[in-house]
């Protein structure tokens, strides 16, 4: 192989060493300190298992375990069902000049901040909110919609949707329109063309998408906490938890070890199921 | 298209509507409250008042929070946009052993729960004696956006003709001549809207700078308190600012992408 040019190496090197030296090198650092020990408020190198140990014999560790996998499994299915048939509708019914509008004000919620959007949803959700106030007028509820697991997919939902429908419209848009239109010149019922044509030829976009919402709820610790109440705790609330109250930064380790290694887990066996038989 | 029916397209509309309405509802939301008297906004709304404005407008502790938002962002967006440009233009031109390995490390870092993150920064950045300075925000927000530079100049780059590089290497310009002379301007345009949505990743992201920010806080990091704190509707009028703000910015880099001829010449 012939030697890099100087040239490639400026523009090539920059990325790689700030990545190494910022993004996997903490990550590797952050498998370190699980091992480590604290003593008087100070973390010590150390070869302990007693971080893990401590961790993985613990039920709430486990409870809160099943409960992040459990409500980012139903967030990614929930914004899928309903992602769905906006897709379906954004890819197949629209103007190229409408699709292009409706793209750009799906990027709008990236940059609002989420924050923000979870507050606005305290005030929507409360028994005395806008919501339940308008549903007493017509003689319902008050519904508990705030500090319950309703409220937390709400926020899960509101995070991932824009992201979900994007990703989804994408992998429709490259659906061969020849073969829609085969099937129904075959007389396929319209239905029956989404479950036995389109469904298949997206499949690969359809559960990176779902992926990506998982992903993305598995993580969050804003829409449990403050729409969910934080009570039980989920993964990501437990290391805020025990980060920011002292100096058991190991325990968090393995708590966000743990996770890691979930994603990566549940990613692998997402991808090899969306590549599995892939459509003609 | 085939079998047409009005009933099933007028529900598939109703359907978009309605998920737009539910992802906007509390970004309108936020506009509205900011805007109403009320500490708990209920139906029927209270009167118009400017008054979380002016509350936020006389709080010096929102004044720092968004010099530092600011400086981050600004530090950020070139640091990012020179990484991701060294970036795309290494996996547009170049083959090499352990280029997915290289392409991983450079888009991973969205996928990492940022929860993972923030505590990797910290335990790293105090092990090095970095936690707790606008360094760390700038390092950390440094790495969460890069990706998005990257991919916004990597896209640009696939829509150059590459006869365009071999054509001025031909003409007798060096790799830098040519880069200088054709690359960069070529790409401007994506070089521009990149430095207008890293700086807008880098003013919404809260949880990492939440862990390593210590006392220099970001307008963000400032919400998370004020949202653990009591309620107020000060949040919104913040929001509604930061939301014009970046919009500001996404839009400026939605024009400076949108014709693609431009700046070519």
């Amino acid at each position: 192989m012939k030697r890099p040019s100087l040239f490639s190496l400026v523009l090539a090197m920059p990325l790689l060493l700030w990545q190494l030296a910022f993004f996997l090198f903490p990550l590797l650092f952050l498998i370190a300190i699980s091992f480590w020990t604290v003593k008087m408020f100070q973390m010590q190198p150390d070869m302990s298992f007693a971080n893990w140990q401590r961790i993985l014999t613990r039920g709430v560790f486990w409870d809160a375990y099943l409960r992040t996998m459990i409500l980012a499994t139903s967030a990614a299915v929930l914004t899928s069902a309903i992602a769905f048939p906006a897709s379906y509708a954004i890819s197949f019914k629209l103007s190229e000049r409408a699709k292009r509008w409706m793209i750009f004000v799906l990027i709008i919620p990236f940059f609002t901040s989420y924050l923000v959007r979870v507050y606005s949803w305290q005030v929507f959700l409360t028994d005395a909110g806008i919501i339940n106030a308008a549903l007493s007028y017509v003689g319902l509820g008050p519904y508990p919609m705030l500090n319950n697991t309703f409220g937390t997919l709400v926020g899960m939902v509101t995070l991932c949707l824009p992201l979900v429908i994007l990703l989804q419209t994408f992998s429709l848009n490259f659906v061969n329109r020849d073969l829609i239109e085969a099937a129904h010149n075959l007389r396929c019922g319209r239905l029956r063309t989404v479950a036995s044509v389109i469904v298949p030829s997206a499949k690969v976009g359809l559960v990176i998408a779902a992926l990506f919402a998982f992903i993305l709820s598995f993580g969050d610790f804003v829409s449990p906490l403050y729409l969910g109440g934080g009570n039980p705790p989920t993964l990501s609330i437990m290391i805020t938890d025990i980060t920011k109250s002292g100096q058991q930064w190991p325990r968090a380790a393995v708590v966000a070890i743990m996770m890691i290694a979930t994603l990566m887990t549940v990613a692998f066996a997402a991808i090899t199921y969306a590549y599995k038989e892939r459509g003609k | 298209m085939g079998n047409e029916s009005k009933l099933i397209n007028g529900w598939l509309m109703l359907h978009i509507a309605l998920c737009l309405i539910f992802i906007f509802a509390p970004i309108a939301g936020s506009f509205v409250f900011s805007l109403n008297s009320d500490r708990f906004p209920s139906l029927p709304l209270g009167e118009f008042s400017l008054d979380w404005y002016r509350a936020i407008w006389n709080d010096p502790l929102v004044w720092s929070g968004f010099a530092n938002t600011v400086i981050v962002g600004l530090i950020v967006a070139v640091i990012a946009t020179i990484l991701g440009f060294g970036g795309a233009y290494t996996d547009y031109r170049y083959n090499f052993f352990g280029k997915s390995f290289y392409l991983a490390l450079a888009l991973l870092p969205p996928t990492i729960p940022v929860v993972i993150m923030g505590l990797a920064m910290l335990a790293f950045l105090s092990r090095i004696q970095l936690s707790g300075s606008t360094i760390s925000v700038v390092i950390a927000h440094g790495v969460m956006c890069s990706p998005f530079a990257m991919a916004i100049i990597r896209l640009r780059l696939s829509q150059m003709d590459p006869d365009l590089e071999a054509a001025a290497w031909n003409l007798g310009g060096n790799e830098w001549a040519t880069l200088r002379h054709v690359i960069i301007p070529f790409t401007r345009p994506a070089i521009f809207a990149a430095l207008f949505i890293t700086m807008a990743v880098s003013f919404d992201e809260f949880a990492v700078a939440w862990f390593v920010s210590g006392l220099n806080e970001t307008l963000p990091v400032k919400i998370l308190g004020f949202l653990q704190g009591q309620v107020s509707p000060r949040i919104n009028a913040i929001g509604s600012l930061a939301f014009l703000s970046s919009m500001t910015l996404i839009v400026l880099a939605q024009l400076l992408l949108r014709n693609p001829n431009e700046g070519s010449k």
